[in-house]
């Protein structure tokens, strides 16, 4: 009934390719959307900016940038970590190092960076697939700790080795509270999130996939593995990294490589598989998933009257038995979940 | 899955978050002060950080046994950080609702974060021998207190005290003495004030980083074995100090050579190595293991003795313990300073309890009327100076317990106040910050 959409005819190739076919789903999108931007702000507690929806939205971000990589090229990554970690120490560079730059810029200029690197460690990727590439990007995440510990130019002759920053605005307008922090992610994220749902509908977007479903098929059609893969090591370093300055910069304030450390990098890669693996909707599944779950759990507990370390001990039980409910129950992810239920409410009342 | 089941999963999730939503707001009425417990029962840190929770808690049950701060209750509740940055900005995004009064880090990467913070929301951080060296000078930082002292008074004491076996500070030229670090902000802390000293005594510094948590140390230990150091300085906390000290034994190198930071000096570094870590020597702010001083009798007679006690009862009086205990009272005392001035008996704010923390008159009869006789120096805090006291001792660890092997050592104010000074400079500078007037500590 809610779904049925029956004479929602498209008479243009236009129509026929917009993101959201179906009115219903633009109807929500549009709505969610407002409702993140125009309620949320109001009334949501202090708690919930900081603790909950700010991080949620800078995994959701690293989530995509992942997804891009592991879900529509199929390439696993495990220095997910080490990417987010190049976007945040580049980006503070830049804003110490040159007078007067943007936020917005420096943040942007962070992702470059660490496209840099993605590409560079991207390129054994050629030559290796699967567990050996996964291995390979672990390597990243090994070299740009050891870089970030030891070579004190990157964190501007700090004794300690931890950076800040401060001060941040956008065009004047200062980012302090909570609410203009939730509200500058959110903008990222909603950006970032329209530019990667074109870019894997794109010519590029389905030569990645070919090359994730089959790449010597890919080849001898003509699509050129090369460039097929260092784009997507591209672009996804692109996203990770402005992520990780977002991390750095917005969320945290205050940082040390152990913030990007190679948990991280594991936290991403579940939060891609268990959201969806090749699915924009699925990345930010994951990461409410991974992000919210645990401090839910975390509180249902101590509000159950456990102590700290039993509670601590039994989130991360229940968090696993979860884990492996969801990849046993459904091996697809949140998404699959998501898409049958919508399924299911275009056939309802009338199940076949 | 079932849409039936997918319903009910959604509704359950919703309901769970709605218990996260709705912060509790009745308990403010009452009298009772709320101290939340930043701790880490897991992880790679636990073994060191279960004691200190122990302490932190069981002193808090102290106090409201014996009636309180004035008869303010203290309330609390603990929350795991695991020792991850990320997980105790949560922690103190959530517990700060619930009407904060003052936070314990207990970790230096926390720290490091909430300084960030702290300001904004007004609340006090007191991070009792830990925490960033530069923020005594409380003249740029306001809402930062490492009371009792730093990790540069840690290494100043550490290097007079070897000067002193030596035969005097003129005798360590030409010494060589590697400094075996976490690799972490903490670790890193040492470093400054070591390499000054060096610069000044005429010694050689070996630095040697350790990758946290620090299980692996193999090569490091080879560089030691190659390079012979006079003395081994080892900045390591958790499963590092143990593992140090294992390599120590399995290269050779004298443990009485070798000098660990305070957090590198409790019964659970050394206990697993057993007769291997005898002579091993640590630095340690104040305080020792205490199992006889008046404060510890009193908290197992009225917390242990009722059976209120947090964990085993042989733990009390151990260092870890003790440092929990005394980072617990200094917040109590902050509170019950702050009291003095705005009402006793009343509810302090952040920003009260902040000014109690600033004027902290520890004397030698506060100490005594509390139970810590013997167990620290006075202490006084001031707007500019917010560590308040720079006292030292090194202990040595005999198979068995810690015991005392030094007078009391004070660091060296003509080598640190500037290196504060300097270093506080240029963080008020980078963040574009105004320091305080000699006018906002007359407040």
């Amino acid at each position: 009934m809610l779904y049925r959409e029956n004479g929602q005819f498209k008479t243009s190739y236009r129509a026929d390719q917009q993101i959201f076919p179906i009115l219903q789903d633009r109807l929500a999108i549009g709505l969610l959307l407002a409702f993140a931007a125009f309620v949320v702000p109001f009334v949501a507690p202090e708690y919930l900016f900081r603790a909950i929806l700010i991080p949620f939205l800078i995994m959701s971000l690293a989530a995509l940038g992942l997804n891009i990589l592991v879900g529509y090229c199929g390439q696993i990554s495990l220095g997910t970590g080490a990417f987010m970690a190049v976007g945040a120490y580049a980006a503070y560079n830049f804003s110490v190092r040159i007078e007067g730059m943007p936020l917005i810029a420096s943040l942007l200029l962070g992702g470059v960076c660490a496209t840099g690197v993605g590409v560079l460690f991207g390129i054994p990727s050629l030559r290796i697939k699967g567990l050996y590439l996964a291995v390979a990007t672990l390597a990243a995440q090994f070299f740009v700790d050891w870089a970030f510990l030891r070579i004190k130019w990157f964190t501007n002759d700090s004794s300690s080795g931890s950076v800040s920053v401060a001060g941040l605005n956008v065009l004047g307008l200062p980012i302090e509270t909570p609410v203009q922090k939730y509200l500058l992610c959110l903008a990222f994220l909603v950006v970032f999130g329209v530019l990667a749902k074109n870019l894997v509908r794109s010519n590029i977007g389905r030569e990645w996939m070919a090359m994730r479903d089959m790449d010597v098929a890919a080849a001898v059609i003509g699509i050129r593995p090369v460039y097929a893969k260092l784009t997507a090591f591209a672009v996804s370093s692109f996203i990770v990294g402005v992520a990780g300055a977002l991390w750095g910069f917005v969320h945290l304030g205050s940082w040390e490589p152990a913030a990007f450390n190679l948990n991280r990098s594991f936290d991403l890669l579940f939060m891609v598989i268990i959201g969806g693996l090749g699915s924009i909707m699925g990345s930010f599944f994951g990461a409410a998933f991974i992000i919210i779950l645990p401090i839910v759990l975390d509180n249902l507990t101590v509000a159950l009257g456990f102590d700290t370390a039993l509670a601590s001990h039994l989130t991360f039980m229940v968090f696993g038995a979860l884990i492996v409910f969801f990849l046993i129950v459904e091996p697809h992810g949140l998404a699959r979940l998501w898409s049958i239920g919508k399924e299911k409410l275009r056939l309802w009342p009338f199940p076949h | 899955m079932k849409l039936k089941t997918l319903a009910t999963a959604a509704a359950l999730s919703a309901a769970g978050l709605a218990s996260l939503v709705t912060t509790p707001s009745a308990f403010a009425q009452a009298k009772e002060q709320f101290f939340p417990v930043l701790v880490y029962r897991t992880g790679a840190y636990a073994p060191n950080g279960v004691p200190w929770a122990n302490g932190y808690v069981d002193y808090i049950k102290y106090v409201n046994a014996k009636g309180g701060m004035n008869g303010v209750k203290i309330t609390y509740e603990e929350c795991e950080t695991g020792y991850a940055t990320d997980k105790g900005v949560e922690c103190y995004e959530r517990l700060k609702g619930k009407g904060a009064t003052v936070f314990q880090p207990l970790s230096t990467g926390i720290t490091f974060a909430l300084t960030e913070k702290a300001p904004n929301d007004k609340i006090p951080l007191i991070t009792a021998g830990y925490g960033r060296s530069e923020s005594q000078d409380g003249m740029a930082f306001k809402w930062n207190f490492p009371i009792a002292g730093t990790y540069w008074v840690a290494a100043d004491a550490l290097i007079q005290h070897i000067a002193k076996k030596e035969g005097g500070l003129d005798k360590l030229k030409g010494k060589k003495i590697a400094l075996v670090y976490h690799d972490s902000p903490f670790g890193k802390e040492a470093i400054p004030p070591v390499q000054e000293r060096a610069k000044i005594n005429g010694f050689d510094v070996q630095l040697l980083p350790v990758t946290a948590p620090g299980v692996e140390q193999k090569a490091t230990w080879l560089q030691i074995r190659q390079s012979k150091p006079d003395y081994v300085l080892l900045w390591g906390w958790g499963v590092m100090n143990s593992t140090a000290i294992k390599e120590a034994v399995a290269t050779g190198y004298p443990r009485e050579k070798m000098f660990g930071v305070w957090w590198a000096g409790a019964e659970p570094d050394v206990k697993d190595v057993g007769d291997g870590a005898k002579g091993y020597n640590a630095v340690t702010m104040q305080h020792g293991a205490e199992p006889n001083s008046k404060i510890v009798q009193d908290i197992l007679k009225e917390v242990h003795g009722k059976g209120q006690g947090t964990g085993p009862k042989e733990e009390v009086g151990q260092v870890l313990y003790m440092r929990g205990m005394m980072s617990a009272m200094f917040a109590v005392e902050g509170v019950k300073r702050a009291q003095e001035k705005y009402g006793k008996g009343k509810v302090m704010t952040g920003e009260q309890t902040r000014w109690g923390l600033e004027n902290l008159a520890l004397d030698q009869k506060k100490l005594d009327t509390l139970g810590f006789a013997g167990v620290l120096r006075p202490i006084s805090t001031s707007c500019a100076d917010h560590m308040g006291a720079n006292w030292a001792r090194v202990h040595t660890w005999d198979g068995k317990k810690w015991n005392f092997t030094s007078d009391w050592l004070q660091a060296d104010e003509t080598i640190l106040k500037p290196m504060v000074k300097a270093a506080a400079a240029k963080y008020v500078a980078e963040k574009k910050l105004t320091p305080r007037t000699p006018e906002d500590c007359k407040g």
